[in-house]
């Protein structure tokens, strides 16, 4: 397998890793909304009333930067890191 | 100043930042002397505006990827400001916390899809489509899946969505500038284009990018320092959003105590247009799992389509910046959408709670009715009681409210000084210019690059190509205003439209063009056109009673669209013949970070 086949499996692998955590707070967690809002969560607000303001937002946030760093670590393992003067 | 533009920017930017707090002082200081709210609306809007201008004439250039890409040289950070500016709309500004007042859950669905499509947009697109070195997005399309009708169909589909976008944007800008400016709607839409042009006219992306940055500053300045304010004056809590449960807690209580009592048609219809009073639960769940599902999916899968947003990912110096960057956007973004339902809990809970001075609900109508600000609003129809049950004290179902006022009229409620109305003014200005010059340069882009360029003309010249990207954007952003001072729609949900058209035509398309190196051309053009039609046609008829099917409703209609999109795509790309071998060695290029970019850097 050459190494850029490699990268690309290894690159594919992570989307769908970031895509599920994505899936989960987007979608997954709206089914049960009316469930989960009877439960007291962060900062005392109902579980899916704070996530609509702020915890799912959050998390995106997060998510985004993680995914950069690891989609980051992935090309200098398989050397395909940008040169800073290209 | 040493060194370069680029290095100096966190320092000019802390300088702009910093006159501009004096200038809100200044204005502050002015207010007590006795100068009149009028001049103070005027006054903030007038300067703010007069900066970006200033900064629009200073970005002017004159090569072409200075125009199209800001020379690709945005840092990060900056790129992630100008993006939310670009992003955060009017409606984002004025209306959003309205509707999170009015709807609760059900409207909530629009923060969850407005924030989770960056996701998408980091993950499957933006840093590929950086690496292509394209200008545009079509651009994108018709190198790809080669062929100027691919180019053309992307083009149709980026103009139908902007421009369904553009018009309620322009509206924005005339409304406010109307309102500050106290001038009749009409002209307020031209004196708004005219501003927003400033900005783009003679720097292209580079303009707008320096722009959007300054506008950001200033909108989110204008959104946060009413919201800790009003909690602090509450005494609700000095950190709002992690400090507001009890506030949650207290407006449930007070819907169980109070009711929704539901109004007869005869009483509804003597409360003025566009006018509305609260019906729904503040914090419960009231929507189907599915309603909420399906318009956050819509919203995020049209984020990642929509052109204007993708373009400005084009501006970074790398592949590993344009991912960075789609986070800072969205942290950009968080911080104004986490305040929203902030807003919209002190609003509402500083209106209804008679315990608090400033509630009115439990009061004598008569009373209510010689209160200074409710005269005011009353008079610019955004609030209206009526005393329907004929007892004389206003009850929860006899106070009724327009969408923008939760924004415009809290400070005033709260009993903020004049000089954050002025404010909130101009960042609502702000926000909507700062989209609406992103759309038009989008729109004329497009036009300019790939139809008169690539299509029409492709030996024209540098200089010849910039003048005419300039006439198109004047011409289409006039045609906006025409349109927006014929005030067809509401603001807010032409802009839900425009976010589903781009999803049928444009999302897998550009997905699949990364993803899936079978996908070509012919699976492309059917993936477009079949999407943004099936999609239209569903629009128009759930408009004209159609009962429409599976709860897609005409907020969603992107969802149906662009299943047809990927169905036909897949079809059509799987009967007709694989890409070409040189089309498929491209697709591996885009995959890998290093190395030169597809497309060159004139071109």
């Amino acid at each position: 397998m050459s190494n850029q086949t490699k990268h690309w499996e290894k690159s594919r692998g992570l989307l769908l890793i970031t895509l599920a955590i994505w899936f989960v707070f987007s979608i997954g967690i709206f089914l049960f909304g009316a469930e989960m809002n009877e439960v007291t969560g962060p900062f005392g607000y109902p579980w899916t009333y704070w996530f609509t303001c702020q915890g799912s937002l959050g998390i995106f946030v997060i998510l985004i930067f993680w995914f950069a760093n690891r989609q980051e670590k992935i090309d200098e393992e398989f050397g395909f890191s940008e040169r800073e003067d290209e | 100043m040493k060194g370069s533009f680029i290095d100096n920017l966190p320092r000019i930017y802390g300088i702009y930042t910093g006159g501009f707090v004096g200038f809100i002082v200044i204005m502050a200081i002015a207010e007590q002397m006795g100068m009149s709210a009028k001049a103070i609306g005027i006054a903030f809007v007038a300067f703010t505006v007069f900066i970006y201008a200033l900064i629009g004439y200073l970005s002017r250039t004159a090569q072409a990827d200075a125009y199209y890409v800001a020379g690709r040289q945005v840092p990060t950070v900056f790129n992630g400001m100008a993006t939310a500016a670009d992003w955060m709309s009017g409606a984002s500004f004025v209306a959003m916390a309205g509707g999170i007042y009015f709807k609760g859950y059900g409207y909530m669905a629009l923060l969850v899809g407005w924030t989770g499509g960056y996701v998408l947009v980091a993950s499957l697109l933006a840093p590929y489509l950086r690496k292509f070195g394209c200008y545009t997005v079509p651009d994108f399309i018709g190198t790809r899946y080669g062929g100027n009708l691919a180019r053309f169909c992307a083009v149709v589909v980026l103009t139908v969505a902007s421009f369904t976008y553009v018009t309620a944007q322009i509206n924005a800008t005339g409304t406010i500038a109307s309102v500050a400016l106290d001038i009749p709607f009409q002209y307020a839409v031209y004196i708004g284009l005219i501003s927003i042009l400033l900005c783009s006219m003679l720097g292209g992306m580079r303009g707008v990018t320096w722009t959007q940055v300054a506008q950001y500053i200033v909108l989110i300045i204008a959104y946060l320092l009413p919201v800790f304010w009003i909690s602090n004056k509450m005494g609700a809590g000095f950190f709002p959003h992690f400090m507001l449960a009890d506030e949650v807690a207290r407006i449930g209580e007070l819907e169980q105590q109070f009711g929704f009592i539901a109004n007869s048609k005869e009483d509804l219809a003597l409360v003025p247009k566009g006018l509305a009073g609260i019906t729904k639960a503040h914090s419960a769940v009231n929507a189907t799992p599915w309603a909420f599902i399906s318009l956050a999916l819509a919203m995020m899968m049209g984020t990642a389509s929509l052109p204007h947003v993708m373009m400005r990912y084009f501006t970074t110096p790398s592949v590993k910046a344009a991912r960075k960057s789609v986070g800072w956007s969205l942290f950009f973004i968080f911080l104004l959408y986490s305040s929203a339902p902030m807003l919209a809990t002190l609003s509402k809970l500083s209106l209804i709670d008679p315990t608090l001075s400033t509630g009115i609900i439990g009061k004598s109508i008569a009373e209510v009715q010689a209160i200074d600000w409710y005269q005011n609003w009353n008079q610019a129809n955004l609030m209206f009681v009526s005393d329907f049950n004929g007892n004389g004290t206003l009850e929860l179902n006899e106070f009724f409210m327009g969408g923008k006022a939760v924004v415009l009229a809290t400070p005033e409620i709260a009993g903020l000084p004049y000089v954050i109305s002025g404010l909130v003014a101009a960042g609502g200005m702000a926000a909507a210019m700062s989209t609406a010059d992103g759309l038009i340069l989008a729109i004329a882009n497009a036009i300019s690059h790939d139809v008169y360029y690539k299509i029409i003309d492709p030996k024209a010249e540098t200089a010849k190509r910039l003048t005419v990207a300039r006439v198109l954007l004047v011409v289409i952003g006039f045609a906006g205003a025409t349109i927006a001072a014929m005030e067809i729609q509401g603001i807010l949900g032409s802009v839900i439209w425009a976010f589903d058209f781009a999803m049928s035509g444009l999302f897998f398309p550009l997905v699949l063009g990364v993803w899936w190196k079978r996908a070509n051309r012919q699976g492309a053009i059917a993936g477009m056109i079949l999407g943004l039609v099936s999609g239209a046609w569903y629009l128009v008829w759930v408009r004209s009673g159609g009962s429409g099917f599976l709860g897609i409703t005409q907020l969603t209609f992107g969802i149906f669209g662009s299943a047809v999109s990927l169905v036909s795509m897949v079809i059509v790309s799987l009967m007709t013949q694989e890409p070409d071998k040189a089309t498929q060695k491209m697709v591996d290029n885009v995959r890998v970070p290093s190395g030169k970019t597809i497309l060159g850097k004139q071109h």
